[in-house]
């Protein structure tokens, strides 16, 4: 039948013969492995007792395997590899550069702690429901975004995370849940219908959908063609991912509904993918359109930065309080954009990775407080530090990092986006991005005055739960360590924004010997 | 809607579009059909018994639970990626076998397992919803 | 031909579009169907539109002989109509959900995540 035929056609034009090296496997095995480990987790969901260790170890195998894949990208540049043999542009095909590998790593890392959170957090009837296969198909979809090197698989990722992602968002059913899912859900698939959209012309004006590709003939055949029109629909729909003011009222209106890890998680992967995507596009492949869109996207950052912080200080409910902070986060990351440049970028992607940490580990503390005090209402809640002093010594540490203070991880990424918005004279943004941190430094500095150094108000209830102070803690020991030592990763960083804005290596990884 | 016809001819009805179903999956390798259109119509099969029967019948007909097959048609998919890794060829790379069957060849492939594997994530997830979507009419 | 498909894929937009400025939840799971609808037929339309000649190449060949068809759009557009076609399902679930349990179907009256009457944060101790 169709077996491959044996014939005289020459086929190294059309498909890699050689034999991959064992280590390129990396690019694709953490999607494969979630996905795998993901199905497996699923079919033993009556299994509630197997479920948290199985996924903890399925977790840490991810992590282990992004850890490599950053060491691999680090020591030999960007990696590629081709579904099904067929070469690129016609294969779809795994890039990774650094960029890519830093965040997988720090998405695994998330994931993982979320997982050790939810391990006593989340009841049987969750585990039943299927609570750990869910964070596995997330991890899968998550991690496909950042490894692939093809923008309609790109595409096809997003949905992958957005639809296991509303399987974790109504875990519980209680009506607040299905009231926030649904706004979720109808604007973030408008959001990803945009991006099919501009996925349709970029295929109409270029023929490709090979990212590599269209970085080269972007850069060809500029002149005459509306790429301008394609970047602002990217710019629309990615923004609308990663909540971006005025399209972000999806997020406040959800992400306090569901169970506390689940926001956790959403927190720390869902809107950086978004900021992700935006980065990828704007940075690599539509370098001038960006440029000339920089004023609108700082006009947006700045806005997103003072909603965000300004929602945060109205807020009672602490879980609503931190859904404004996601954004105003997603406000700076958006400024490093529009300001662009080494500092620029390098500054988003640091305060993106940051901010996966940090808000993740602000949920999580968010939780336990919940718990110690049985409400997450500042009206009510109080007396946590006389409680449990360790427990509030971690919540500081947060605080302060998620407003920018040193010497926490969240300092140095805002330093460099204020620095090189000052550098190109645009001060406003700089004072934008200050100006933010004190309006953080009120919102979470009321939180500790109300919860925490209040004397009691509410009947107490148990100490907190092992596995979700261990998490915590190993999370805000990421936070130190990043704020304290922050040289590796600031090279990494700044190698990784060099070569998103000058992506010959990636180029040449997917189109070896410059053939095209 | 639930008249003696129906509910006397459903079975029949469901066990046709199974098999149906199971050749137009065979038959997608190379003319249409395959594993998607395959499991829309083995789940449509199932919702037809669900309405003729209610919901239970379909469950313990299935014996597995809906998502359990989906999870398994994903895992099959997946693992026919992966045998690509054992004979050094880049992931999903379609391989071939030709065992001979009661001496008449048998062409086995991975793009097989993995339409296989699509066929049962299409069958469990869209029969999950339909299940869903029957239990709150009855 | 491509003007033509211009035009519709246009009004399928704009009903998509006036469907979903409703506030009601039915009217909108009807824009996102059109929506859908109307972003494969631009997919399409991308991929240029030639005469119906399948993409196979003859026998003996090594190469496509004639003009055929462009197989790649209808790949994006077979992906596309299955992930909206899941995520139709799903809304449609959800939507049937919140009408059950949140009685309504007008989003303007959906205020349970976010209730009119949140009380202010305290001012003081």
């Amino acid at each position: 039948m169709a077996a491959p035929a044996a014939s005289a056609i020459d086929l190294s034009r059309a498909l890699v013969l050689a034999p991959p090296p064992v280590a390129d496997w990396l690019v694709i095995l953490p999607v494969a492995w979630c996905l795998l480990s993901g199905a497996v987790l699923l079919m033993l969901r009556k299994d509630v007792r197997l479920q948290p260790p199985l996924a903890i170890a399925a977790l840490s195998v991810l992590l282990l395997l992004d850890a490599l894949l950053l060491w691999r990208v680090v020591e030999g540049g960007p990696v590629t590899m081709v579904m099904g043999r067929w070469l690129p542009p016609f294969g779809i095909a795994f890039t990774v550069d650094l960029a890519g590998a830093l965040f997988a790593l720090f998405s695994a890392i998330v994931a993982l702690a979320g997982g050790l959170y939810a391990a006593e957090s989340i009841d049987a009837s969750g585990r039943r429901y299927g609570f750990y296969p869910f964070l596995l198909l997330l991890m899968a979809g998550v991690s496909g975004a950042f490894l692939t090197g093809d923008i309609f698989n790109l595409y096809v990722w997003f949905e992958v995370l957005l639809i296991s992602s509303f399987g974790l968002l109504v875990l519980g059913s209680e009506p607040k849940q299905i009231d926030g899912a649904i706004k979720y859900a109808f604007l973030n698939l408008v959001a990803t219908t945009l991006f099919l959209i501009a996925v349709g012309y970029l295929y109409g004006l270029f023929g490709t959908l090979n990212m590599a590709d269209i970085a080269v003939k972007a850069a060809e055949r500029r002149p005459g063609l509306p790429l301008m029109t394609l970047a602002v629909l990217f710019v629309l729909a990615f923004g609308m991912k990663a909540a971006a003011f005025p399209v972000n009222f999806w997020l406040p209106a959800s992400y306090h509904t569901p169970r506390i890890v689940v926001s956790a998680l959403f927190a720390g992967l869902l809107t950086k993918v978004g900021i992700y995507a935006l980065i990828r596009v704007m940075v690599m492949l539509f370098p001038v359109e960006g440029d000339a869109l920089s004023f609108l996207i700082a006009v947006a950052a700045a806005a997103t930065m003072i909603f965000g912080a300004l929602g945060a200080i109205g807020q009672s409910d602490t879980r609503r309080l931190l859904g404004y902070l996601v954004i105003s986060g997603i406000g700076v990351m958006l400024a490093g954009v529009a300001v662009g440049g080494p500092g620029g970028i390098g500054g988003a992607l640091f305060y993106a990775l940051h901010s996966m940490v940090v808000m993740t580990a602000l949920y999580m503390a968010t939780g336990i407080a919940g718990r110690l005090c049985g409400v997450f209402d500042l009206n009510r809640a109080g007396g946590l530090y006389g409680r449990a002093a360790f427990f509030s010594a971690l919540s500081l540490v947060l605080f302060l990092s998620v407003s920018g203070m040193p010497p926490f991880s969240g300092f140095w990424p805002k330093v460099m986006v204020a620095k090189a918005a000052i550098d190109i004279g645009a001060w406003w943004l700089a004072a934008t991005v200050l100006a933010t941190g004190f309006l953080t430094m009120i919102a979470v500095g009321r939180v500790w005055a109300l919860a925490y150094w209040r004397p009691e108000k509410t009947a107490s209830e148990p100490a907190p739960r092992a596995s979700a102070m261990l998490s915590l803690s190993a999370l805000v020991a990421l936070t130190v360590a990043i704020g304290l030592y922050p040289d590796p990763l600031l090279q990494q960083i700044q190698a990784a924004a060099s070569l998103l804005a000058e992506p010959s290596a990636y180029v040449n990884s997917v189109f070896p010997q410059g053939a095209r | 809607m639930n008249t003696v016809i129906f509910r006397t001819l459903a079975p029949f009805l469901t066990a046709l579009m199974l098999l149906f179903s199971v050749f137009v999956l065979l038959r997608g390798h190379n003319e249409p059909g395959g594993g998607f259109i395959g499991g829309l119509i083995a789940a449509s099969a199932l919702a037809i018994y669900g309405i003729a029967r209610g919901i239970r019948p379909v469950r313990e007909a299935l014996w597995f639970h809906p998502m359990t097959i989906a999870a398994f048609g994903l895992l099959l998919a997946c693992i026919a990626g992966l045998v690509s890794m054992l004979a050094a060829v880049p992931f999903m790379t379609g391989l071939w076998i030709y065992p001979s069957l009661f001496g008449v060849e048998v062409p086995l492939s991975t793009v097989m397992l993995f339409d296989f594997g699509v066929y049962l994530v299409v069958v469990g997830a869209v029969t999950s919803i339909a299940l869903a979507l029957e239990r709150e009419d009855i | 031909m491509e003007v033509p498909f211009a035009l519709l894929i246009g009004i399928f937009f704009a009903a998509a579009v006036y469907l979903m400025l409703s506030k009601f939840l039915v009217r909108i799971l009807l824009g996102v169907a059109i929506l859908g609808n109307a972003v494969n037929l631009l997919l399409f339309t991308t991929g240029r539109i030639v005469r119906e000649v399948p993409p196979i190449i003859p026998a003996g060949a090594d190469h496509q002989v004639a003009v055929t068809a462009n197989p790649l759009p209808q790949a994006l557009i077979l992906t596309a109509i299955v992930i909206s076609f899941s995520f139709f399902a799903f809304l449609l679930v959800l939507s049937y959900r919140a009408f059950q349990d949140l009685g309504t179907d007008n989003a303007n009256e959906m205020r349970v995540a976010e209730p009119a009457t949140d009380p202010a944060p305290p001012t003081g101790y």
